[in-house]
């Protein structure tokens, strides 16, 4: 047991310090980023941009996945992203319904008059 | 030992039986499929919130203070209880029981103090008379296009329900913790391990869930007059 918990406990406290330092770092990038005006598509580039890099050091150092075999990363990682980007499947859909909503905006739809029915 | 080493010896009697193929135990292997699935949670949430947000007029209310401020201080609780159940961890790994049990504690105390900030937050924003299908009447007179489209009133239910299901994943977060320190002189040194998976989780998804709804909401321009 002494052994295998060895084998999963690499890393020193100064690089869990550095990594802890870095995600501090991005978080700030962000927070500067949010009173710059930039277009929303790159302005979303970047954010993701950088929270995937922060979620990649969290994943890899806090919870030691790069220390794991190899089987284990392949396992969960490929399968999670490609869930993930199979979810944005949607978005088509939401930039055409953007178009359909609001259609009625000053007054609520009125119904036929009568005198028009037969 | 690194990745690439170890995947050069791979060996497949691994997996005839009796031993571990991915070399961690069960219920470290149950945990990590656990957070793959919670993960999916979390995406879909975000991603019916992103869905909403494209195909609305979508208010961006959140002044510097309180919001910004709160949720940046809220952001450096979370990354902080990060490091220090890492320590958690690294003293249980060399046996240092009193050590793991005064890190993890220490976790507890900043995921405790996320939960008190992010609460006092709530309570402001629903005081301002946000709701989960309403906004206050003052942010939809701001918030009125020039062409009249109001702003959507599900602001307050992607708010409410993404920021809620995370805090009660802090408050489960911070109650399992908290049984494992209690009981971490009998615990294996990977059931320590487990719980820092979890801990580490909530911050993951935390580092989705403050730029997609904080930073990309806020009130750039002082509209509300804040």
């Amino acid at each position: 047991m002494a052994a295998h918990a060895e084998e999963h406990f690499a890393g020193s406290n100064k690089l869990f310090i550095s990594i802890w330092g870095w995600l501090v770092g991005l978080t700030l990038v962000e927070i500067f980023l949010a009173y710059k005006t930039l277009p929303i598509h790159i302005m979303l580039t970047i954010l993701m941009g950088l929270s995937i890099i922060k979620a990649a050091l969290i994943v890899a150092y806090f919870m030691h996945l790069k220390f794991e075999r190899l089987s284990l990363i392949l396992t969960i990682v490929p399968m999670l992203v490609i869930c993930i980007c199979l979810l944005m499947v949607f978005f088509p859909d939401s930039f055409r319904s953007s178009g359909l909503r609001y259609q009625f905006k000053e007054s609520p739809p009125v119904a036929p008059a009568p005198a028009e029915e037969p | 030992m690194s990745t690439e080493a170890r995947a050069g010896h791979f060996p497949a009697v691994d997996w005839s039986g009796g031993t571990l193929p991915y070399r961690v135990g069960h219920r470290k292997l149950g945990m990590w499929l656990f957070i793959v699935s919670d993960s999916l949670t979390f995406s879909a949430l975000l991603m019916g919130y992103a869905y909403l947000r494209a195909s609305n007029n979508w208010p961006t209310p959140f002044p510097f203070y309180p919001s910004i401020v709160f949720s940046s201080v809220m952001t450096f609780c979370l990354l902080s209880s990060s490091l220090t159940m890492v320590f958690g961890v690294s003293a249980s790994s060399r046996g240092d029981k009193a050590g793991a049990r005064k890190w993890i504690l220490a976790t507890i105390f900043f995921g405790v103090s996320f939960i008190v900030l992010h609460l006092i937050e709530w309570n402001h924003l629903i005081g301002e008379g946000m709701r989960p299908f309403y906004l206050p009447e003052h942010w939809v007179k701001v918030f009125t296009l020039s062409d009249g489209t109001p702003p959507s009133p599900l602001f307050g239910a992607t708010f409410f329900t993404i920021t809620g299901l995370h805090m009660f994943h802090v408050a489960t977060g911070a109650i399992y913790l908290f049984v494992v320190a209690m009981r971490v002189n009998k615990l294996k040194h990977e059931d320590v391990e487990i719980s820092g998976l979890y801990w580490h989780f909530v911050d993951l998804v935390w580092m989705f869930v403050f730029p997609l709804i904080y930073i990309m909401s806020v009130d750039m321009h002082g509209a509300l007059g804040h």
